[in-house]
């Protein structure tokens, strides 16, 4: 096989990429610093003026703060109880993906479904007896509950993408590692945070890097449970390009929110970094 | 002081059963090797003896204790597995230290016994490296380390020398039977390997379809097998065997030939390869192929229809096709019932 063959195959993909990836992300980057065809700050210092600003970046940092963590254990919980079954592996998996076959957007709505005034919450809540006439859940009165609520649709949503990278990566551990801790006097808990976990570093970078890339992209969910009470990031963005027609802002808001993603995704490389030599 | 007591163990997997109720008792201090084929239950039954696998019924008793209800790390035992488990994602200090860790032993303690036991294993220069860094050979030592820091009662064994080459499983051998003498600990070695079972060994226990056949110095497996399957497993090559039939006299008709046998109804003659020599009275054997191999010469042949081994001195000229006669050595002529496979004595 000639040497260029591989790369010549590879041509077309990177190709695309270039043309509808590359090119546009440099427009958005010049967008975001230029205004009326000279190259200026203004675009920052508009969004940092405005009085969402912080609110919505605040909104988005926290939920992912919140959101991540109690999806890496929830999925590592789920991982280790299906990697212990004997049957029914394949369908227990195939339930818990179910929520990822939805757009993010039906997420929201689904939630939406249960807090709204005439949702299923209230409806139980009143069946029981515990209310006596329907209550607003997501009013601007009470933000924390639409936080709560985005928290909820968003883990519901996609902690099934963390448990299956990491059930596979736990199938890629041999089982005599487990054993030998176990005989080396390891307790169960031991085996888990000295074993199983350090060699699940790949597939936790894997996981951790696309669920916080995600996290930081929150704005279906948020729109459908909170219009714009709850700002994030990427809703501003959208507000910025759609119903206030500055591009350049929502430009800088699109950086903003790609600045966020890049050094989150280097903290979790550093910390989960494997040392060549330590690969299984 | 760790005798190991084994009683009544049987162990099924659905309708599968690996074990049989097996009794063993091994000595304090007692190299023993659970020898056999793959399938035949050894692995099973270290196993059971680790904690790694709950036997369907039965006792283990280790050092005066029941451990059978114990998990590993209270039985006070180490192992070395079979694709040795070196921890990745530790250095060669911390694997050999993982189980004193794990003890909560005081770092000093911890610095002395991974030093002394990497000396002995001649690994320190390796202790800052990772397993990925290593080679097959080097991480056998690493695991062999660190099951001897812990400084066990029992150290079980899971074919550990099965995935090195040829040449360093000489190797590692010898240097095994010294260092665990020195250790003073009882050692439970499993291995399919017959050579590795008889050098290593006070006593071997041959294991066949979840029963042990045979458990008993190796020169005693080797020279008197209990049962048919031995001699059929254990030298290489193997027993020969030859059907017998009881003539007029008392005396037994092999391959045209006159013996003098067992009183028994029926039985089987068996001879080693080895305790064959050409002679002008014997079996008359049809040679089939010639392997001179240095010290001595392998001889295939046919001996009434049947195939038949001889290992000869190398010096002479048999040829292939020729028909030779050897004579057994009378007193290592072995016999066996041919319904039970059980040696007659």
């Amino acid at each position: 096989m000639p040497r260029a063959l591989p790369y010549l195959l590879l041509m077309p993909a990177s190709l695309f990429l270039l043309v509808f990836f590359f090119y546009p992300f440099g427009l958005v980057m010049v967008e975001s610093m230029t205004r009326g065809g000279e190259w200026t700050t203004e675009n920052f210092t508009r969004m940092t003026g405005h009085w969402k600003f912080s609110t919505a970046f605040w909104n988005t940092v926290w939920l992912a703060a919140i959101v991540v963590p109690v999806q890496l254990i929830m999925a590592l919980t789920m991982a280790s109880v299906v990697q212990k079954l004997q049957t029914g592996r394949s369908s227990l998996l195939y339930i818990f993906a179910i929520p990822l076959g939805i757009s993010d957007l039906a997420a929201g709505l689904i939630w939406l479904a249960i807090f709204e005034q005439s949702g299923f919450l209230n409806s139980i809540l009143h069946a029981f007896g515990i209310i006596d006439r329907p209550q607003l859940f997501l009013g601007y009165q009470s933000l924390w509950v639409i936080f709560l609520a985005v928290c909820l649709a968003e883990i519901w949503r996609a902690t099934a993408i963390m448990m299956v990278i990491i059930v596979a990566g736990m199938g890629l551990i041999p089982k005599e590692y487990n054993e030998a801790a176990e005989v080396f006097g390891a307790t169960r808990w031991q085996r888990f945070t000295r074993v199983t976990l350090p060699l699940l570093r790949p597939s936790l970078q894997t996981a951790l890097i696309l669920r916080i890339l995600m996290a930081f992209e929150v704005f279906a969910v948020v729109v459908a449970l909170g219009g714009t009470t709850l700002p994030v990031l990427m809703g501003e963005t959208f507000q910025w390009q759609f119903q206030l027609q500055d591009r350049g802002v929502a430009a800088a808001y699109a950086m903003v929110i790609l600045g966020l993603s890049v050094a989150f995704s280097l903290v979790v490389l550093r910390l989960l970094h494997v040392p060549k030599g330590a690969r299984v | 002081m760790a005798e190991i007591v084994i009683k009544g163990v049987a162990k099924s997997f659905g309708a599968f059963t690996a074990l049989h109720s097996v009794d063993l008792t091994i000595a304090d201090q007692e190299f023993m090797v659970l020898l056999g084929a793959s399938g035949c239950g050894k692995t099973t039954l270290l196993r059971i003896i680790a904690g790694l696998e709950t036997p369907s019924q039965g006792e283990v008793w280790i050092g005066g204790r029941r451990v059978d209800h114990l998990p590993p790390r209270a039985r006070g035992i180490a192992m070395v597995f079979q694709n040795y488990a070196v921890f990745p994602h530790l250095t060669v200090f911390e694997n050999i230290a993982f189980g004193l860790r794990m003890a909560k032993l005081p770092q000093a303690d911890v610095t002395r016994r991974v030093m002394r036991t990497a000396e002995l294993m001649h690994i320190e220069q390796l202790l800052k490296r990772y397993s990925g860094e290593l080679s097959g050979g080097q991480r056998q030592r690493v695991a062999v380390a660190r099951a001897l820091a812990m400084e066990p009662d029992v150290i079980l064994m899971d074919e550990p020398l099965s995935n090195l080459d040829a040449l360093l499983r000489l190797e590692m051998r010898a240097e095994l039977k010294g260092v665990l003498a020195e250790s003073k600990t009882t050692t439970i070695y499993v291995t399919h390997d017959q050579v590795e079972a008889m050098s290593l060994a006070d006593r071997i226990s041959v294991m066949n379809g979840g029963y042990i056949v045979q458990a008993d110095r190796p020169t005693e497996v080797y020279r008197n097998p209990a049962a048919r399957f031995v001699g059929s497993f254990i030298g290489n090559p193997p027993m020969n065997f030859l059907p017998a039939r009881k003539g007029n006299n008392g005396r037994w008709h092999v391959a045209g030939q006159d013996f003098d046998g067992p009183k028994a109804q029926a039985a089987e003659f068996a001879i080693r390869p080895e305790d064959l020599h050409p002679a002008p009275i014997g079996l008359r054997a049809e040679v089939r192929v010639v392997e001179p191999l240095g010290p001595h010469t392998l001889v295939t042949a046919q001996v009434a229809g049947q195939p038949f081994r001889a290992i000869l001195e190398s010096d002479n000229q048999i040829k292939p096709g020729e028909e030779i006669t050897l004579a057994p050595i009378p007193d290592r002529i072995r016999w066996f019932d041919p319904e039970t496979h059980k040696a007659i004595t």
